[in-house]
């Protein structure tokens, strides 16, 4: 029956095959700017991106230069936008700077989540018995710890680089992703077309990873989104932990540590960096609410 | 019709609104419905029968509009109604039944206080009379031990005693029209009967108005007074049952008649016709007459030009068509095929043989407990399948006639028994380890045309990664294979390239039937290949599989639910229950007496398009039992009609052979058994 939600999609069913791609694509363009969500994290993402992108040639000076005149009234000023530190640093540089390093850090070490807990979600999943149990049961142990604590002493034991963060927190994230994806594997698994492919005599890597993971990508680049919006706020707590990028260089939690101590005298110090951690994970949890809507729809 | 009818549609348009534009479903339809009467409204998928549904409570979600015309239910415009006038109509003055009961019920609720919420809501009745009331309804609907049903869950109840309590809700607030959408499309037959036999009597007893939506003529047959005709929209033909049938003066009617299997037909004798092509998208409404363009009677310029009016039929009150050629269409002659005569039984080679097969499944003990009992699907089939036929395998759902499917192929594999293809035991080999010539050989078809194709990789790929794995082809070979493939299931080799949700339930059928028979397989498993497709869609998938198979000689193993479509296409047939095969034999040996008393049950309990037709049913008694308990004796006691006495709970019963090749198993004699049925079923079966 011509219902609501299939009558949408009748003109799709017209278009000549060649350009069905395209058009797909098109269409999904066009999904994303008709989801406000979507559109207004779309927005924040891209800003922060080019920000990262540019920032050696928008930021006005270098993030770690000392500008000595500005120590004695570090608030904002035409010369500072948004003010200086208390040694005098550009927070508006440092700011984009350190955009640069989260926006690294963060979605590999999703990626790298992404494809360990894929890996074994679909194992798991796939061949359940005792490898699904190790599996299960192994992502139980990392997940039943206080993470902050895990991070702290694998950090302190391996000392804090931008590689070993991404490495931990491919780890504790990894699970997470396991769980999901083993849940789609175990429903997948049992379709008609998975059974088609063993009577075709697939090897059990090629239908985990052609067969099934592709149609677990949907929810899998939602929970994508969402996490980097989770680890921008881990890389955040990292550096005001002080285990998180080496100084000098930027790091918007580190440049928070630095100086909440002079909140009631210089609030904006602390203020700026707080607002750019925020703002980015806004925009990552609203992309994730808007891809879902769209997913709904689609 | 003196009275002023209960539900009018005064040349209604009705259209949802997407981004596309418009999309006008319902261009113009005019029908009236009278206190007491039921119309039943047919057509394929897409045709927007629920969509006229939807709008009599205007319940067409955003998108949807009644956009002119009036749609007047007791007299007043259901688009004018207030949103409290809505609430008071929906549920109380019309009550709706949709196809899935476990989704119209509440599944975190006592069926009992979804019941008594009825009264209590529309009429502001006490719980204590509410409850009361349930529990006479509960009686009506004839679910027994109402008391015990009230206190039950919906996930506790059976499909079919789910609909049961989904009517039973329904007919609580005393509606004066009672929608029906599909009520039975998910049910076996023998509770499909029972619950069309219940609708019947109730509506008789209480003098509902009844609009009955469904795309299977025998069911309309066995509720309706009169039948409406829906093609893309528009209301193609409409009268009383008795002169549509005998008298279909629209080509829309005559196709969905004639591509229609019954228990009448076998491939040889009276081959389905189905309909070419398929219902057009509402966005490009042609000129003229929306069927023109799959009509065999259609003559370009006059039915191609102007809009065609609705014409009565000469000599039939009430009968009228919406076609220019209704008064030159040749007289139609219902297709009475006598079934019987079969073709020589062949005596070649054996392709599958199947001795003692068992399968039982243990559910995994968990850390504490004892675990569950064993499930006992499969409890010692023999069968014998000769190279190039058809044997199917009927029975109701949880007969374990999957499960036999999945054996098969090698997608379970036997607890114990032995199972040969071509010579080859294959019982306990897993598909994984099959050799490839194994695998090549015996091939499946799936049921769910919507879970057979992998959505993330077009058709081509599907067909074409077949033919790499089954025959070790590479390169160009594979794209010139997978043309040849498409074009022998009658689909253009340009739909290779699309992704199955750009192809049509039929379509994707057609693609996985090609990816079967990539490797070029002597044995095709078809599970349920068709249940889940419209009527004509239905017709051209069994005919080309009837032909592929004829063609290449392959054994076909088609196994189903109905009866019909058994009939139709079979040469051997096995009747399952509870994971045992109760008859077997040549299918025109099991379709006619003596019958196993199941096989006498599921016949009875088909719907047959022929209002002449109609006779008493034998009505099944609760549900097929759970198969962690079979009974000792007969599986099928618990419901048996005809039950002789202790022996059919204690001893199991022999399996006694009737003629050549056909066997019952029961402890009734196939002599006795014959007298007994020759009296009842037979006669509404001759036809």
């Amino acid at each position: 029956m011509t219902l609501p939600t299939t009558a949408g999609r009748l003109p799709a069913v017209s278009t000549p095959v060649r350009f069905g791609l395209a058009r797909a694509w098109a269409r999904r363009l066009g999904l994303l700017v008709e989801s406000k969500p979507a559109l207004v994290g779309t927005g924040i993402v891209l800003f922060w991106a080019l920000a990262a992108v540019l920032a050696p040639v928008v930021a006005p000076y270098p993030p770690n230069a000392n500008h000595l005149a500005a120590v004695a009234h570090p608030t904002p000023s035409a010369t500072h936008w948004l003010g200086t530190d208390h040694l005098g640093r550009d927070i508006l540089s440092r700011i984009l700077w350190g955009a640069r390093t989260v926006l690294t850090v963060a979605p590999l070490a999703v990626l790298g989540a992404a494809i360990l807990g894929s890996l074994l979600g679909l194992t798991a999943g796939y061949s359940r018995g005792w490898i699904d149990l190790v599996i299960v049961r192994a992502c139980d142990i990392v997940l039943s710890f206080p993470v902050i604590i895990l991070y702290m002493i694998i950090l302190a034991h391996f000392g804090s680089s931008a590689l070993n963060i991404i490495a931990v927190l491919t780890l504790t994230k990894a699970p997470i992703i396991t769980r999901i994806v083993r849940g789609l594997t175990i429903e997948l698994r049992e379709r008609e077309y998975v059974a088609a492919a063993k009577m075709r005599g697939e090897s059990p890597l090629y239908i985990m990873l052609v067969e099934i993971l592709p149609n677990a990508r949907g929810p899998l680049i939602v929970d994508m989104c969402l996490r980097t919006g989770y680890n921008v706020v881990i890389i955040g707590a990292l550096g005001f932990l002080g285990i998180g990028l080496p100084p000098p260089d930027p790091d918007w939690g580190g440049m928070v540590k630095d100086t909440y101590g002079m909140m009631s005298v210089w609030p904006h110090m602390a203020l700026f960096p707080c607002a750019a951690i925020s703002s980015l994970v806004i925009g990552f949890n609203l992309l994730a609410v808007g891809l879902r809507e769209i997913g709904l729809r689609d | 019709m003196t009275d002023p009818p209960i539900l009018a549609l005064d040349r209604a348009r009705i259209s949802y609104f997407t981004r596309a534009g418009e999309v006008n479903v319902i261009p113009d339809l005019t029908f009236a419905l009278a206190p007491g009467e039921a119309l039943g409204l047919v057509g394929e998928s897409g045709c927007g029968k629920s969509t006229v549904a939807l709008a009599i409570v205007r319940y067409l979600g955003r998108a949807g509009r009644i956009v002119s015309g009036r749609i007047l239910f007791e007299g007043r415009d259901v688009a004018g109604l207030t949103p409290d006038e809505l609430r008071a109509l929906r549920g109380h003055r019309v009550a709706m039944v949709y196809q899935d009961p476990m989704a119209s019920l509440n599944p975190v609720m006592t069926v009992g206080r979804q019941l008594m919420e009825v009264p209590m809501l529309h009429e502001g009745l006490d719980a204590g009379a509410a409850r009361a009331r349930a529990l006479a309804m509960l009686a009506e609907v004839k679910l027994l031990d109402g008391q015990s049903m009230l206190a039950r869950y919906p996930h506790q109840l059976s499909g079919g005693q789910q609909q049961r309590i989904v009517i039973a809700m329904a007919l609580m607030a005393e509606p004066a029209l009672l929608i029906m959408d599909e009520p039975t499309t998910g049910l076996d037959v023998t509770v499909e009967a029972a619950v069309l036999d219940l609708v019947r009597e109730l509506r008789q007893r209480h003098g509902t108005s009844v609009l009955f939506i469904s795309h299977n003529l025998g069911t309309v047959v066995r509720v309706c007074d009169r039948i409406g005709v829906m093609y893309a929209g528009e209301l193609v033909e409409e009268g009383s049952i008795r002169h549509v049938f005998a008298n279909p003066r629209h080509p829309y009617t005559r196709g969905l008649l004639a591509c229609l299997p019954s228990l009448g037909r076998d491939k040889r004798q009276t081959p389905l016709v189905p309909i070419p092509g398929q219902v057009a998208s509402a966005l490009v409404r042609p000129i003229g007459c929306g069927f023109a363009a799959r009509c065999a009677h259609v003559e370009p310029g006059r039915c191609t030009s102007q809009a065609i009016p609705v014409r009565p039929v000469a000599g039939e009150p009430g009968h009228a068509a919406q076609c220019v050629r209704a008064a030159e269409l040749p007289p139609w002659e219902r297709r009475r095929g006598v079934a019987g005569a079969m073709a020589e039984r062949r005596s070649g080679e054996v392709a599958v043989r199947v001795d003692g097969l068992e399968k039982v499944y243990r559910p995994p003990r968990g850390l504490f407990g004892s675990g569950r009992a064993p499930v006992r699907a499969l409890n010692g089939i023999d069968l014998l399948v000769t190279k190039g036929e058809t044997l199917a395998i009927v029975g109701e759902s949880g007969c374990g006639k999957s499960t036999l499917a999945k054996v098969l192929t090698g997608l379970e594999t036997a607890s114990a028994g032995r199972v040969e293809i071509g010579g080859i035991e294959v019982a306990s080999v897993r598909v994984e380890s099959r050799s490839r010539t194994l695998r090549r050989t015996i091939q499946m078809v799936f049921q769910n045309p919507d879970s057979t194709l992998n959505p993330s990789h077009s058709a081509g790929y599907a067909i074409g990664r077949a033919v790499r794995r089954l025959r070790r082809t590479a390169g160009g070979a594979v794209a010139r294979e997978v043309t040849r493939l498409l074009e022998m299931v009658n689909l253009r080799a340009d739909l290779a390239g699309r992704r199955p949700e750009r192809l049509s339930g039929g379509q994707k059928q057609r693609v996985a039937l090609a990816r079967a028979l990539a490797g070029d397989p002597d044995v095709i498993v078809a599970d349920e290949p068709v249940s889940a497709l419209d009527v004509s869609v239905q017709a051209s998938i069994l005919n080309l599989l009837n032909d592929i198979q004829a063609e290449r000689g392959a054994t076909l193993l088609f196994i189903s639910h109905d009866l019909s479509v058994v009939r139709y296409l079979a040469d051997q047939v096995a009747v399952m229950y509870l994971g045992t095969i109760v008859e077997a034999g040549q299918a025109a040996d099991v379709f006619a007496p003596p019958f196993h008393p199941y096989t006498e049950a599921l016949l009875s309990a088909v719907p047959v398009p022929d209002p002449d037709a109609q006779g008493d049913r034998i009505v099944l008694e609760g549900s097929l039992p759970s198969a962690t308990e079979i009974p000792r004796g007969c599986p099928f006691t618990g419901r048996c009609p005809r039950r002789i006495g202790a022996i059919c709970d204690d001893t199991p019963p022999p399996t006694r052979q009737v003629s050549s090749g056909h066997r019952i198993v029961c402890h009734i004699p196939a002599e006795e058994l014959r007298e007994l049925q020759r009296a009842g079923i037979l006669t509404r079966h001759s036809g």
